[in-house]
């Protein structure tokens, strides 16, 4: 267990170092647009006009974030709730015969 | 990987909407079908949205000094097969073009083919490829999902190059130079969504491993498994 808890360690590092590494190597210098936008700009660039426009555009970038900050609650509260979920059928399902307790702790 | 509103050509865009469309239509069936057949599964359909969700809400940083989305497309490619993806990667881009202006509906057709279409097939494919190499379930996960999200982005690539053809170098020279702005930029990003897929497949195995097993994804095992 210890060697399977260490090896969650490690990837969650993992995950935080390729996403904090670049902000702390970078020294502030790069604004960090989105690739999504750099692409935009590139067919702007060449002249390229949108011919239709979003339907609905947030009015600033703090209501922009906050709705992506929405979509993210919604996705990691329903992510949340199914871990959860699953993870507390666990010790009903099972008989204690079947298998030690293995989160009885202490 | 979001093209944004109104600015690939009307053609392209219908063309790119009629070409997603029976991928997602036949993946609207298969929910319908899942949740119907194997209700037991529909906690980890959720799952599998949800993922993708969260994943394409945030906008990472990346060494190239910009950032951009994981797709979060290859965990559920993996455990419901691509199809599923395409109606769940599509409401995705259907929540962001209406509420964000991030992609567009012009360019939902395009969007979900790159991201609900290709990501989640190439993601399949290389979990298949790795399982049939011989490598177990979480190298085969972080394959799927790192694959789903480069292909989603070399797609995008693509679709700009065609819609946009370089004055001098043409389309191949007009794909170099857009995968230069996506697929280094995604490299990065493309690791980290595979050790978060690892993440989630490790409590998966732990948790719902029945399911799992129902799935196919992992063979049964008698009793302890450690």
């Amino acid at each position: 267990m210890t060697r399977s808890r260490l090896v969650t360690a490690l990837l969650v590092l993992g995950v935080v170092a390729l996403v904090a590494l670049p902000l702390v190597l970078d020294g502030g210098t790069s604004e960090f647009a989105g690739s999504d936008s750099q692409a935009t700009e590139l067919l702007e660039a060449e002249g390229r006009e949108p011919w239709f426009e979003s339907v609905f555009t947030p009015s600033s970038a703090s209501v922009e974030s906050g709705l992506f900050a929405l979509q993210a609650a919604l996705g990691g509260g329903v992510l949340g709730y199914v871990l959860g979920r699953l993870r507390g059928r666990r010790p009903a399902e099972r008989s204690p015969s079947e298998r030690p307790r293995e989160d009885g702790g202490a | 990987m979001h093209i944004a509103e109104g600015f690939l050509p009307a053609t392209q865009a219908v063309g790119w909407t009629l070409a997603a469309a029976p991928f997602v239509v036949h993946g609207a069936r298969q929910v319908v079908t899942e949740v119907r057949e194997r209700p037991e599964n529909t906690l980890l359909l959720g799952a599998a949205g949800a993922f993708t969700f969260v994943l394409s809400a945030v906008k990472l940083p990346s060494f190239t000094g910009s950032s951009s989305h994981p797709t979060g497309t290859g965990a559920g490619a993996v455990l419901f097969r691509p199809p599923v993806m395409a109606l769940l990667g599509t409401i995705v881009l259907l929540f962001q073009a209406l509420l964000l202006a991030h992609g567009g509906l012009t360019t939902l057709g395009a969007n979900a083919f790159a991201m609900a279409v290709v990501g989640p097939w190439a993601g399949y494919g290389a979990y298949r490829l790795t399982r049939r190499l011989g490598g177990g379930l979480l190298p085969g996960v972080f394959a799927a999902m790192a694959v789903a999200d480069l292909a989603t982005y070399v797609t995008t690539a693509g679709q700009l190059a065609l819609a946009l053809p370089d004055a001098e170098t043409g389309i191949p020279g007009a794909f170099v130079k857009f995968l230069s702005v996506f697929a280094l930029t995604q490299v990065p990003l493309a690791v980290g969504e595979g050790l978060l897929g690892v993440l989630l497949f490790r409590v998966l195995t732990v948790n719902a491993r029945p399911e799992l097993e129902r799935l196919g994804l992992l063979a049964p095992a008698p009793g302890s498994t450690r």
